[in-house]
C-alpha cells in the first residue's frame, strides 16, 4: 500500500523536495504540500483504492505523511495493492 | 418525546431504510419504464406493518409519530418516487381518519376499520378530484344518495385515482346529499367489496408512472356509519390539506435529494479521475446545493410548525391555510428545479436513462408536483385569502 501511496503523493502532492528522499513518517506539509494539493491527493487515493474518506477522516493529520495515509487506508480496509 | 416513542420511531425508520435500499431501489427503473405498480415495495411495507404505523397502539398499530411518517416518505422517495407517493397518499388517509376518530364516538365503524388496517394491512386510496369541478377539492358534484333500505350510494367521475386498481379501500369526497350545495361535503370510506371501479382511459404519463392513476367511474353502496362524522371543513383544514402538503413535499424532497446525490457522485468521479484539473460541473453543483437547501429549509420548517402548533383552533385560521398552501407551492416548484440543476451538472450522462447518474426519472417525477392540486388553483385560493387575512 505505501508504495502505491508514494506514487500518488509524488504525482499530486506538489512537494518542494523529492519524495524518494523522505522517510514514510516525514511531514508532507513541511515538504511543501499545500492543503489544495492534499485535496488532489485524497481524490487520487479514492480513485486508486476505490474508497471514500468519511468526513471525520478529512483532517490534516490523516494526510500528514505517507505512513499516516497508509494507516488511514488500512483503517478503510484497503488490502495491500 | 419519550424514549419509548423515539425507539419506536427509530425501529420504524430502520425498516423503512432497508425496504427503500433493498426493494424500492432495485425496482424503481422497471416501475418507471413499464408504468407498473411498485408491488414488491408495497408488499414489503405491508410485511413490515408500515401501512398501520400511524395507527395508535390501542387500535393495533405502532403509534409512530407524524415526523417519522414524513421521514419515511422522504427515504422512500429517494429510491422510488412512485413508491414514496403511494406511501404518502395512504398515510394521508390514515392520518386523516385517526385524527378525527373522536368525532365518531366510541367503538364506531371507523374504530373497527382502523383496527382492520392494522390487522390486515389494508391499503387506502383517495377519490377526491372530480371531473367538472375544475380541480377544486372543496367542491363536489357527486352526491351521497340515500336508498330505501337505509344504505346510501354514490357514483363519482374521477379523473385520476392513484393506485385505484391496487387499493383495498377508498376514501371519497362527495356532496353530503342530493340537495346539498357543491361545498357541503362529506368523506366516506368504502371497502373493496362495497365499491366498483370502472376504468376510463389509460395511464401512460410523463412521471410518477408507478402510481397507476387512471380515471375511473367509482360506484359504491355503504352504510351511513361509513361517513366521517367530523365536519368536512375541519377534516380538510386540520388534516387532509396540511398533512398532504407535508407528506408530499417530503417525498418530493427525497426525489430531489437523490438527483442531487447523483450529480454530486458525478462530480466526485470526475474529480477523482483527474485530480487538480478544473471541473466546470463542480460549480454547477454548488447552484444545485443552494436550491436543495432552500427546499430542505421550507419542508423541515413547515413540519416543525405543524407539530409545534397542533392546535386545532389555530388550524382554522387563514394564516395557517396560507402557510401550508405556500409549502406546497414552494416545494413543488423547488423540487423539479433541483432535478433540472442535477441534469445541468451531469449533462448527457444524466440525460441517458441507463447510467448511475441518470436523473430523467427524478425530473419527470417531480414535474408532477405542481399538478397535484394545481398550483394555479392554490394561488387562486391564496389570492382570495390575502384580500381579507390580516395576519399572514
Amino acid at each position: 500500500v505505501s508504495s502505491a501511496v508514494r506514487e500518488i503523493v509524488q504525482e499530486h502532492g506538489r512537494l518542494a523536495v523529492d519524495l524518494t528522499t523522505l522517510p514514510d513518517d516525514a511531514s508532507l506539509y513541511e515538504a511543501g504540500m499545500t492543503s489544495h494539493a492534499s485535496v488532489n491527493v485524497m481524490l487520487a487515493l479514492e480513485d486508486a483504492f476505490d474508497v471514500e474518506f468519511p468526513d471525520e477522516m478529512l483532517t490534516r493529520g490523516v494526510f500528514e505523511s505517507v505512513a499516516a495515509i497508509t494507516a488511514a487506508l488500512q483503517k478503510l480496509h484497503v488490502q495491500a495493492a | 418525546m419519550t424514549s419509548v416513542a423515539s425507539d419506536r420511531d427509530a425501529a420504524f425508520l430502520a425498516s423503512i431504510a432497508q425496504i427503500a435500499d433493498d426493494v424500492a431501489r432495485a425496482n424503481s427503473d422497471d416501475v418507471d419504464r413499464n408504468a407498473r405498480f411498485p408491488v414488491e415495495t408495497i408488499d414489503a411495507l405491508r410485511e413490515a406493518r408500515v401501512l398501520s404505523a400511524f395507527v395508535p397502539e390501542e387500535l393495533g398499530g405502532d403509534g409512530v409519530s407524524l415526523r417519522a411518517i414524513a421521514s419515511a416518505c422522504f427515504e422512500l422517495g429517494r429510491r422510488c418516487g412512485a413508491s414514496g407517493m403511494v406511501l404518502a397518499m395512504h398515510q394521508i388517509q390514515v392520518v386523516t381518519i385517526v385524527r378525527h376518530l373522536d368525532a365518531q364516538g366510541a367503538d364506531s365503524f371507523f374504530h373497527d376499520y382502523v383496527r382492520s388496517v392494522a390487522s390486515e394491512q389494508r391499503l387506502i386510496a383517495s377519490v377526491t378530484s372530480e371531473v367538472g369541478t375544475g380541480g377544486d377539492m372543496g367542491q363536489s358534484i357527486a352526491a351521497l344518495t340515500p336508498n330505501a333500505d337505509g344504505t346510501a350510494s354514490f357514483e363519482k367521475q374521477a379523473p385520476t385515482v392513484s393506485y385505484g386498481g391496487y387499493a383495498d379501500d377508498l376514501l371519497t369526497t362527495l356532496r353530503s346529499g342530493p340537495d346539498a350545495g357543491p361545498g357541503d361535503q362529506v368523506a366516506v370510506l368504502t371497502r373493496k367489496d362495497q365499491h366498483a371501479l370502472e376504468q376510463n382511459g389509460t395511464w401512460d404519463p410523463l412521471g410518477m408512472r408507478g402510481t397507476c392513476s387512471p380515471g375511473y367511474v367509482v360506484r359504491a353502496t355503504l352504510a351511513p356509519e361509513q361517513v366521517l362524522a367530523a365536519p368536512f371543513t375541519e377534516i380538510m383544514t386540520e388534516s387532509m390539506v396540511p398533512v398532504s402538503h407535508i407528506l408530499w413535499s417530503h417525498l418530493w424532497m427525497g426525489v430531489a435529494t437523490d438527483a442531487f446525490d447523483r450529480a454530486r457522485a458525478f462530480v466526485r468521479a470526475a474529480a477523482r479521475r483527474k485530480p487538480g484539473e478544473p471541473i466546470p460541473a463542480a460549480l454547477a453543483l454548488s447552484h444545485v446545493m443552494r436550491d436543495l437547501s432552500l427546499l430542505r429549509a421550507e419542508v423541515r420548517s413547515a413540519l416543525d410548525e405543524f407539530l409545534a402548533e397542533d392546535d386545532r383552533e389555530r388550524m382554522a385560521t387563514m394564516a395557517f391555510a396560507l402557510r401550508f398552501n405556500n409549502l406546497k407551492l414552494a416545494a413543488s416548484e423547488q423540487a423539479p428545479r433541483v432535478c433540472q440543476g442535477a441534469l445541468n451538472v451531469t449533462g448527457i450522462v444524466g440525460f441517458k436513462n441507463d447510467t448511475p447518474y441518470s436523473v430523467g426519472r427524478h425530473l419527470r417525477d417531480t414535474m408532477s408536483a405542481c399538478l397535484m392540486v394545481a398550483n394555479e388553483r392554490i394561488h387562486q385560493t391564496n389570492a382570495g385569502l390575502l384580500l381579507i387575512a390580516k395576519e399572514v
